[in-house]
């Protein structure tokens, strides 16, 4: 039986597992070393995240399951992310603009999370809360520079954000699950945070001189386990050696 | 004090055996100085030591534990656990005074404080500049703030034209 909390931390590190999952990809192909260093640095973080967030609801849900199990055996349906964080890693300037909208959100989320009356979420939260500072402000900062940047760079920027801009609906996407732990004072209302998020990228954009799409937004349904075409793949290359080897230690 | 099977009997002497545990990331400084190590408690041949990760995805956590374990197993504890606890998390402002000159002398500069200097979104904003660990001179640029090690930035010093890591006030 699936109870709120285990479904919202299932949430939680599922946005962080995929996200650093796509970060990580990174590693090897950064187009400067500084960079390679500190993109795979924030797939570190979120991985870490990821794991204490997964445990945590392995525990609360009673059967059992730890992080590694959650992330290795579920199936594309039983992911909980953000369809915006499964989307393949794209160029440079793609991978930041989705970190810093995932960023500028979380630290909101965080922030909330981090005085909530759930004393291990907490810790995490605050945690977490101290390390993504440093995704926004790196992300935020390549946002300005790439976007105030060359012709070529800010037609990346601009494409990248055109691309982005109608997914970041779901950030704000609510159902039971929010109302149960809101009820409980852990969740935030996703009301109050968007006028915060909206000002902070509103800031950044308008320094980067690029502009969010007027057109319409997309279909909301990773929180309830409805995925684009990329996920599948994604995990079959995360969960390959875990399943093919079950039970295996090194 | 030592009890009749000639183990420490307060949690201080735990605390304090546990010095032999270095960093394995930067070995100058041990985990007590780090501030990793919030308590410990003793009952007999039983010992509960609780411990504080740094960053969440810290991948020297393990090995941090495993030591920890193996140092107290050599002192001839039978029963040992080691909890991790999340919360309050984990400061750089905890980590020990002169474990902060310790780090400046093997060539990482320490952080300062936590508080101060932390815009969201710096938009190009100067970031306080950190002094070279060798020269001692503050005219020096952030590389990157993401180093080696989750915990480290990278810096450059234009006075004595060296490279540095600095650990990240967090």
């Amino acid at each position: 039986m699936s109870t709120p909390l285990f479904e919202y931390l299932l949430r939680l590190g599922d946005d962080r597992l995929i996200l650093g999952h796509r970060n990580a990809e990174w590693c090897g192909h950064g187009p400067i070393l500084e960079e390679d260093i500190a993109v795979a640095n924030i797939a570190l973080d979120q991985t870490g995240e990821a794991q204490l967030l997964l445990n945590l609801a392995g525990q609360v849900e009673g059967q059992g399951r730890d992080a590694d199990q959650l992330a290795y055996w579920r199936d594309e349906t039983q992911f909980r992310n953000l369809q915006m964080l499964e989307l393949p890693r794209g160029d440079f300037g793609f991978t930041m603009v989705r970190q810093f909208l995932f960023s500028a959100h979380a630290h909101f989320v965080l922030e909330h999370l981090a005085k909530c009356p759930h004393d291990d979420l907490a810790g995490i939260a605050a945690k977490a809360l101290k390390e993504n500072r440093y995704h926004l402000r790196h992300s935020s900062e390549w946002v300005v520079r790439l976007g105030d940047g060359t012709e070529e760079s800010h037609r990346r920027i601009q494409a990248a954000l055109e691309e982005l801009w109608p997914w970041t609906v779901e950030l704000f996407f609510e159902d039971a699950v929010d109302a149960a732990l809101k009820a409980e004072g852990i969740a935030p209302n996703q009301a109050d945070i968007k006028p915060k998020w909206e000002a902070m990228t509103a800031e950044v954009l308008t320094r980067a001189t690029v502009e969010p799409p007027k057109g319409p937004m997309r279909m909301v349904g990773g929180r309830k386990g409805r995925h684009t075409e990329h996920l599948g793949h994604l995990l079959a290359e995360m969960q390959i050696v875990a399943r093919s080897h079950p039970g295996a230690s090194w | 004090m030592t009890n009749a099977a000639g183990l420490p009997t307060t949690g201080q002497e735990v605390i304090d055996l546990l010095h032999e545990v270095k960093d394995p990331e930067v070995p100058v400084i041990d985990v007590v100085e780090l501030g990793i190590v919030r308590s410990a408690e003793v009952e007999g041949d039983r010992v509960l030591v609780k411990v504080t990760p740094t960053y969440s995805g810290c991948p020297a956590t393990q090995v941090i534990e495993r030591e920890i374990r193996g140092a107290l197993e050599r002192r001839g504890f039978k029963d040992i656990t080691i909890k991790m606890v999340y919360n309050p998390p984990w400061t750089t402002d905890w980590i020990a005074a002169d474990a902060r000159e310790k780090l400046r002398a093997y060539g990482i500069a320490p952080p300062g404080p936590t508080s101060g200097g932390t815009e969201l979104v710096s938009l190009g904003r100067p970031t306080r500049s950190v002094a070279c660990p060798y020269c001692g001179s503050s005219n020096t640029t952030t590389e990157s703030q993401f180093g080696s090690t989750a915990c480290k930035s990278i810096h450059f010093c234009r006075a004595c034209q060296q490279p540095f890591e600095h650990f990240k006030a967090i």
